[in-house]
């Protein structure tokens, strides 16, 4: 791999750059490789770099049914922050966090990481009361958040509309540290990388089985014939239960739909990202000047990567009134993407039934911005069959009832 | 938009008259069940890429629960059925079955 830099580029521009190579390769599958990870989303992608790159486990394959980053990694609002309620998901989103904020360097891929801030809105009381709790928690976890009043809230986004009357904004739990990246190039720096590493990444295959014998799996089928492997991991958000269902388990998943959608691009006019939770909207302006536009998900099951679209129409009404210069822009472009919900909306990271089968999954609504954490722990899982990151996460927690409830604390809005 | 028709009142209801309740036909466990049985019960979740069975409430109308029979993959809607009922009916299944051979159907 040549590594870019402020040289490479001068050099290249002195011959026309033709001297640039592809940013990973696309080889044929081996028969067999120590570790199969189905899924070339950024977890996926994510879990073999940490593999290699911490544990030396470079005989890695990830195979992608479509294009890696095609899905949920292509299709969020790129929001990133750790200023979770529960101890187990501050400790793994701000462990992904402390890793997104070097990731361009540690990639040598410039992944356009934006520590522009974030505000979370309280607009009822009841938020009120919830985020200074959760500022409370933060100071425990080591998690610098603060509680700021809505003056100071106006200052920050002078768009924003504090006095309602429907939604007024009573103040906003923020987080300077949070911000935005963008996310193609999360999956393509990981990419990269791990091809670095001699990893295979195999684009459209498709996996069709999970073979097993006495409990442990033996490889799977795809499009493109048997790949055999030491151990699985499944990382492959709304399709989980498909691919569980492949290796003879259930999950406590419903996958759903969940729209965002983008204006056409205005000059700037807002450097923070704002979360409104109470009306299921969250925005934030791109570096084209787009303002991005997450909505809420819909209630039932769905994999058609189409959401409702009254969904949408209630996360802009709610909006136009907190930003009323909105009101004028025009919507670009729309899209769904299919999300994994958990019985607690929080992730799985665990080992399965089958012994050398591990899963991630149930990242639900909020997965961009777990990415480098959850790839780091579901590593360490995969490569010592224990990870303190991990631990809190694993499926047996729904039979025994040790829930990681953040959707007390955050609602739906991951 | 998707549209249900209530069995009970027979309105053609569009979506956003309705509230979604989630898959349909759990068997429920309770008090004295197995950790498993009451784990299934609780959060495991058929969640298929195809036919599935979910429970529905016509919110903004007659406020009943109902079911319905739906394709996740295409947004299909096969039919509606009353709530009052522990299997799909027969017609329905068949009904199904037809447009989808391919179907393992409900078990």
């Amino acid at each position: 791999m040549k590594r870019y830099s402020v040289f490479a580029l001068a050099r290249e521009a002195m011959r026309h750059h033709t001297g640039w190579e592809r940013a990973w390769a696309s080889p044929e599958p081996r028969k067999h490789y120590d570790v199969v990870i189905v899924g070339a989303g950024g977890h996926g992608l994510a879990t073999a770099y940490y593999l290699g790159k911490n544990f030396g486990i470079t005989n890695v394959a990830v195979i992608e049914k479509g294009w890696l980053g095609g899905g949920n990694t292509g299709r969020n609002t790129t929001i990133i922050r750790s200023n979770y309620l529960q101890d187990p998901s501050a400790a793994i989103y701000d462990k992904a966090l402390k890793l997104y904020e070097n990731l361009s360097q540690d990639l040598n891929y410039n992944v356009m990481f934006s520590p522009r801030g974030l505000l979370m809105l309280a607009q009822t009381h009841h938020e009120v009361r919830g985020y200074l709790r959760t500022v409370h928690a933060n100071h425990l976890q080591g998690v610098a958040t603060e509680w700021i009043e809505p003056a100071k809230v106006k200052e920050i986004v002078p768009i924003i509309n504090i006095d309602g009357p429907r939604y007024p904004v009573l103040g906003a739990l923020y987080q300077r540290r949070g911000g935005t990246a963008r996310h193609d190039a999360v999956a393509w720096g990981y990419a990269r990388a791990c091809s670095a590493m001699g990893m295979h990444i195999i684009q459209q295959t498709e996996v069709t089985g999970v073979r097993q014998q006495d409990g442990q799996v033996t490889g799977v089928d795809t499009s493109r014939g048997f790949i055999g492997c030491g151990k699985l991991a499944m990382i492959v958000a709304g399709h989980s239960g498909q691919l569980a269902e492949m290796a003879g388990f259930r999950l406590p998943i419903e996958a759903v739909a969940l729209q965002a959608l983008v204006s056409e691009p205005i000059k700037p006019c807002m450097d923070v990202v704002v979360m409104a939770n109470t009306v299921h909207g969250y925005m934030s302006q791109s570096d084209k000047g787009e303002m991005v536009i997450g909505g809420g998900t819909d209630g039932f099951n769905n994999f058609t990567q189409r959401g409702s679209f009254h969904h949408i129409e209630e996360t802009l009404r709610a909006l136009v009134e907190t930003f009323p210069m909105i009101s004028r822009l025009k919507m670009l472009r729309q899209w769904g993407g299919i999300v994994d919900m958990t019985g607690d909306r929080s992730p799985i990271l665990s080992k399965t039934p089958l012994g050398n089968c591990f899963i991630n999954c149930g990242w639900g609504t909020g997965g961009f911005k777990a990415i480098p954490g959850s790839g780091w722990a579901m590593a360490e899982l995969m490569a010592k069959g224990h990870s303190p990151l991990a631990a809190d996460f694993g499926l047996e927690r729904f039979r025994e009832g040790r829930f990681i409830d953040e959707s007390v604390a955050a609602g739906v809005a991951h | 938009m998707l549209i249900l028709t209530c069995p009970y009142c027979g309105v053609r209801a569009e979506e956003a008259e309705l509230a979604p309740g989630g898959e349909a036909h759990l068997k429920r466990f309770g008090a004295g069940a197995s950790d498993e049985d009451f784990e299934g019960y609780m959060f495991a979740r058929k969640n298929p890429k195809g036919v599935h069975f979910e429970r529905w409430r016509h919110a903004y109308g007659c406020g009943k629960w109902f079911l319905a029979a739906r394709c996740t993959a295409t947004l299909e809607v096969f039919g509606t059925y009353p709530a009052q009922t522990t299997r799909p009916p027969a017609d329905l299944l068949a009904a199904i079955k037809a447009k989808r051979p391919q179907w393992e159907g409900i078990e």
